[in-house]
């Protein structure tokens, strides 16, 4: 137990790959831009220049195929508890490659991959129910999984089951993360901070008098019915996964190289979310979605009502509302405006830890 | 709509409406004015209050002419040195030790019990003193309580020690009582502040009679506040308004949770279990009466006499250079601001914190990191 003693302390973080690397915060980005990234720039495709890849940091990738674009997004999966309320580790993988997709644009999967490690003793029921609902998720998404990959791994040397998913899809339109400027208006598509808290909740064993259930599900129909409403006027899209609406909007607002300000009161939230998050010492901005959109919005009232109408005619978009708007300030900077004063918003810095009192 | 949601509403709209918010802060500018001084400087003492005060952005509305100092209010940040040090050189012997999650990345001299944790040893996060027994319950292992915070979560350990722990379970007390310090801060040469906002949880403990004898010997006033946004304006608008009047007196601004004489049964486990001892704060200065440890009687659970700990393995590193240039202690007394920090925001992150104030949620620095201290948005 004495290992750590005679080692310098303080610089294991800088040498190895942590916990905090994987919460989806500046640390991530940094490991992804400083490592992860390296050396595939300089090396040539057939797309040449019209590649939007790795530098962009976007949600998918998109290659120019004649007049249209090849859309291509991968993910793994590694999820505890594999079954949550809501959903499970399947679910989970089809709907955040297709969400991946509609986010640059492309709601119509052409179809998906998935490579699976099973860990030596994995039930196989429980293996049988993440079929079912990628099945499922798969229906709700139009789509299918056209090509897979499985391999089994020795007891305690993978964690139960890891998935990993790709999707492709075809598009003429492509929708950046990074399309924001002043003057925009910032849309999301419903409620927030569902997923992380419900996990949270069932990882703790914690029970709130309202049943909290993620908010797991494939966007795509909801984005193809707002980018047909809004006729060019969504310039910016992502969904606020892993870190949640905070490094969300971090990373559209960096990219973007202007400043946003977001109205806490309007940013809809349930009431079991809310007093879950409180009781937590959580923030809800910082907690992982799966099943929402941040959406710029360009244009008059008009515009943005249009938007507003498409996507609460939809089942997963009845909550939707603006929450905010970029205006002329410091590139990257995000500003809550809380209803009692003004601050930043803050991404998520390593693992949330629980607070004492 | 539920009960509950029902019930959720009818509480915020007491206490979180920015129609009465911003009625209190227009107050609270015209008692700045008619003081006529500037800068009013005040001091609150404890992490909620300045996370409630952050969280709801209220110094972008405070008037330029009060200066809310955020005191040493933090029990993670004032943790010493040796007290970290004791609880991972336990973990690296072999002992599983429990304790709050913002415990774990605190600076000890070495190493703080992530480091420790990382190198292999057992560290559990606790959400609860009673969840650190039920998990020693569950095991035959030696369970070691690391329990920090003020008298409010000290009562919560004394619960659980007089609660017949099993015999496999410690504690090791870095608690701390707020009091004897709020009477360091008043004595500080040179001290700026004209009066205190005390925290409404401890309060709720203590009750508010206790700081009487302290305004008396000091003249000062002591306002005691809730956490949410509109206690910490009309605590605010209360305490400015004592010393416009220069009329120093304990007023009890969160009656409906303070009492004058407090808890009876939370001060009797409290004062039953655990005495008060001087120690050092961490950066602040030795506390005469500032810490809390277990009573003799209560040595069989108290981790310090069960264990041989032995600090001295650990000092085969000096604390490194930038924890010289660290100025939490300064910060807290409400001397320096983290604005005026050389590490602040560059080798001080929260990912790798040079000073406890950057570690805890509660802690000045990490919520100034976090949310922009007193930002001009």
């Amino acid at each position: 137990m004495n290992s750590a003693v005679g080692t310098p302390p303080g610089t294991s973080a800088d040498r190895a790959v942590t916990l905090k690397h994987g919460a989806g915060g500046r640390a991530m980005r940094r490991l992804i831009e400083e490592t992860l990234t390296a050396g595939y720039a300089a090396l040539a495709t057939p797309g040449g220049d019209r590649v939007i890849g790795l530098a962009a940091m976007d949600d998918g990738a998109a290659i120019p195929l004649g007049d249209a674009w090849l859309v291509v997004t991968t993910d793994a999966h590694v999820i505890h508890p594999i079954v949550f309320p809501g959903g499970d580790i399947g679910r989970l993988a089809v709907c955040g490659t297709v969400n991946d997709l509609a986010m640059m644009g492309a709601t119509e999967p052409l179809g998906l991959t998935c490579a699976m490690i099973v860990e030596d003793g994995f039930p196989r029921t429980e293996l049988e129910r993440v079929q079912r609902s990628m099945v499922e998720a798969c229906r709700e998404a139009g789509t299918t999984v056209v090509t897979g990959d499985t391999k089994v791994m020795g007891r305690g040397e993978v964690d139960g089951l890891v998935l990993s998913t790709t999707g492709i899809a075809v598009t003429r339109t492509i929708v950046s993360d990074a399309g924001l400027r002043p003057g925009d208006r910032l849309i999301i598509t419903g409620t927030i901070a569902d997923h992380g808290i419900a996990l949270m909740a069932k990882r703790h064993g914690l029970a709130f008098d309202e049943e909290l259930r993620s908010d797991v599900a494939p966007l795509n129909g909801l984005v193809r019915s707002a980018l047909a409403a809004a006729g060019g006027a969504i310039v910016a899209m992502k969904d606020p996964t892993r870190g949640g609406v905070a490094s969300c909007l971090h990373e559209m607002a960096d990219k973007s190289r202007t400043c946003v300000v977001i109205h806490e009161s309007v940013v809809p939230m349930t009431a079991g979310v809310r007093s879950a998050a409180e009781l937590l010492g959580l923030d809800p901005f910082q907690i992982a979605n799966e099943g929402k959109a941040i959406m710029g919005v360009r244009g008059d009232d008009a515009a943005v009502a249009c938007v507003l109408t498409a996507l609460r005619a939809h089942a997963l978009g009845r909550d939707a509302a603006v929450i905010g708007e970029c205006v002329d300030g410091p590139a990257g900077r995000v500003v809550l405006d809380t209803g009692f004063g003004r601050r930043l918003m803050s991404e998520v810095e390593g693992d949330p830890l629980p607070r004492i009192c | 709509m539920s009960e509950l949601a029902t019930f959720d509403a009818a509480r915020e709209l007491k206490f979180r409406d920015p129609a009465r918010a911003r009625a209190l802060a227009d107050a609270l500018e015209r008692l700045c004015t008619e003081t006529g001084r500037s800068p009013i400087s005040v001091m609150h003492v404890c992490g909620s209050h300045e996370q409630a005060i952050a969280k709801f952005g209220l110094r972008a509305v405070l008037p330029r002419a009060l200066d809310v100092i955020m005191g040493p209010g933090c029990p993670v940040c004032v943790t010493d040195l040796p007290e970290v040090d004791e609880a991972v050189v336990l973990a690296q012997d072999g002992v599983r030790v429990a304790t709050y999650g913002d415990m774990l990345k605190v600076p000890g001299t070495a190493y703080s019990l992530a480091d420790a944790k990382g190198a292999g040893a057992r560290v559990d996060v606790v959400y609860s003193a009673t969840e650190a027994v039920e998990l020693a319950r569950d095991t035959t292992e030696e369970v070691v309580f690391f329990a920090s915070g003020f008298e409010t979560t000290a009562v919560a350990t004394a619960a659980i020690i007089l609660d017949d722990p099993p015999p496999n379970f410690s504690v090791l007390s870095a608690h701390k009582y707020i009091p004897p310090v709020m009477e360091i801060v008043a004595e500080m040469p040179g001290t700026r502040v004209e009066g205190f906002l005390a925290a409404g949880h401890a309060a709720t403990i203590t009750g508010w009679a206790i700081f009487e004898r302290f305004v008396e010997r000091h003249r000062i006033p002591v306002v005691v506040a809730g956490f949410e946004p509109l206690d910490i304006l009309a605590g605010l608008v209360k305490l400015v308004e004592l010393v416009r009047d220069r009329t120093p007196r304990v007023v009890n601004m969160f009656p409906r949770c303070v009492t004058a004489g407090g808890n009876r049964n939370a001060q009797e486990q409290l004062w039953r279990v655990f005495r008060t001892t001087g120690g050092r704060w961490r950066g602040i200065a030795h506390v005469p009466n500032g810490n809390l440890r277990l009573r003799d009687e209560f040595s069989h659970v108290d981790a310090r006499t069960r264990f041989r700990i032995d600090l001295q393995r650990l000092w085969t590193h000096a604390p490194s250079a930038l924890t010289q240039l660290c100025i939490c202690g300064d910060i807290m007394a409400g001397i320096a601001s983290p604005s005026t920090c050389r590490l602040f925001g560059r080798e001080c992150v929260p990912d790798s914190p040079v000073g406890a104030c950057m570690v805890s949620s509660e802690g000045t620095c990490r919520i100034w990191h976090q949310y922009g201290g007193h930002p001009q948005l």
